[in-house]
């Protein structure tokens, strides 16, 4: 058998066209396969409360909460989609009623909800999100702030059929 | 000691312990938490101010602690800490089980929870190996390791828990009061090495 020696020069090259062609999306399976469905969180769950109302806002307001619903595979927008909205803000803790509020996704998949300013709970600044209807798989998402002081908040699903 | 000398460590750990306590006591979020959520935060800091007095006490390193005083100080400190971790754990869990409950199954979704658990497991386990000691007949230098490398491990473990949370605690004083926790502990590892130096020489020379 003859051996193919692995010079310097071989091995940049497959490197730096790996990182080209991963780069430009050819190799990652989830784009070969279209949209892959949101995955639940660790903890995402903590504190639900199924059902929560669909409000015109979560108390008094003042920080926004939005994102997209989508189809996993072609990534359609999903309209009508609820969304269940839950986090520690600054009118009281993630287990509290008030706390929690739901609303529907626009025609173009977008949903968008204003709550109090979400502040650090259990060492983080975070919110709980939920999509638990008939259609789709349930999801839960649990974000993280980048910032605690931000006033926004965007959080995606792409979810599958049931 | 000198009477000034003595004013000023007193002085320095006052200072250590009460400005952070202080500065978590003017935290904004305490305005957004109700009252066992507000205990949870707080026996976490008594813990953490507890943690510096530790190595202090047993390395002899307080004027008017030292020695046999050292170690009944370091003894009942020992005591306060478990209790102030139970309280903090206890709390949090009537603020939040299910967030506690993922914390204990090491299946949290936040790095600093799972250091949190790991420095309650060994504070736990080095008070009581402190009263079960005895009774296990263990040797002087072996305890000594064993419950050393404990605390090792409940002081890296606590920093880090401290470090990553954002909470009632300010910063800057939370991170300098962690720098004095390591500082004090190493100081205390190192008098230990020189312990354990001491009684290899002596076995040698009885060998």
């Amino acid at each position: 058998m003859t051996s193919v020696p692995i010079t310097r020069r071989t091995l940049v090259a497959v490197g730096a066209s790996l990182v080209a062609t991963g780069a430009a999306g050819i190799i990652i399976p989830a784009n070969a396969a279209g949209f892959a469905p949101t995955r639940t969180m660790r903890g995402g769950a903590n504190n639900y409360r199924p059902g929560a109302p669909i409000v015109e806002r979560i108390g008094n307001g003042g920080f926004w909460m939005s994102g997209t619903v989508r189809r996993a595979g072609d990534g359609a927008p999903l309209a009508g989609q609820r969304i269940q909205i839950w986090a520690h803000t600054t009118e009281g803790h993630e287990r509290d009623a008030r706390s929690h509020g739901a609303t529907l996704t626009d025609e173009n998949g977008v949903y968008r909800l204003e709550m109090p300013q979400i502040v650090p709970a259990f060492g983080q600044a975070h919110a709980h999100l939920a999509y638990d209807s008939d259609d789709f798989k349930t999801v839960f998402l649990r974000p993280i702030m980048r910032n605690s002081k931000d006033t926004s908040l965007t959080a995606d699903f792409v979810l599958q059929p049931a | 000691m000198s009477k000034w000398r003595a004013a000023l460590i007193w002085s320095a750990l006052a200072i250590a312990i009460g400005v952070p306590s202080v500065a978590a006591g003017l935290s904004p979020q305490l305005a957004w938490r109700d009252g066992v959520y507000i205990l949870a935060g707080f026996s976490g800091v008594i813990a953490l101010s507890l943690l510096l007095l530790q190595p202090l006490l047993i390395g002899n390193f307080l004027p008017g602690l030292q020695g046999r005083l050292g170690r009944v100080g370091h003894k009942w400190v020992g005591g306060g800490l478990v209790v102030a971790v139970i309280v903090h754990v206890g709390a949090l869990w009537i603020t939040s089980p299910p967030d506690v409950i993922d914390a204990l199954l090491f299946v949290s979704p936040t790095q600093f929870s799972i250091w949190g658990v790991i420095a309650m497991w060994t504070v736990f386990a080095a008070a009581l190996l402190a009263t079960v000691r005895k009774r296990l007949g263990l040797r002087l230098m072996t305890w000594r390791v064993v419950h050393t490398a404990l605390a090792i491990v409940t002081v890296g473990g606590t920093v880090a828990h401290a470090m990553l949370i954002e909470g009632t605690m300010e910063t800057l004083s939370k991170a300098a009061l962690c720098a004095l926790v390591i500082l004090a502990t190493l100081m205390v590892v190192k008098q230990l090495r020189t312990k354990i130096r001491a009684q290899s020489i002596r076995d040698r020379r009885e060998a």
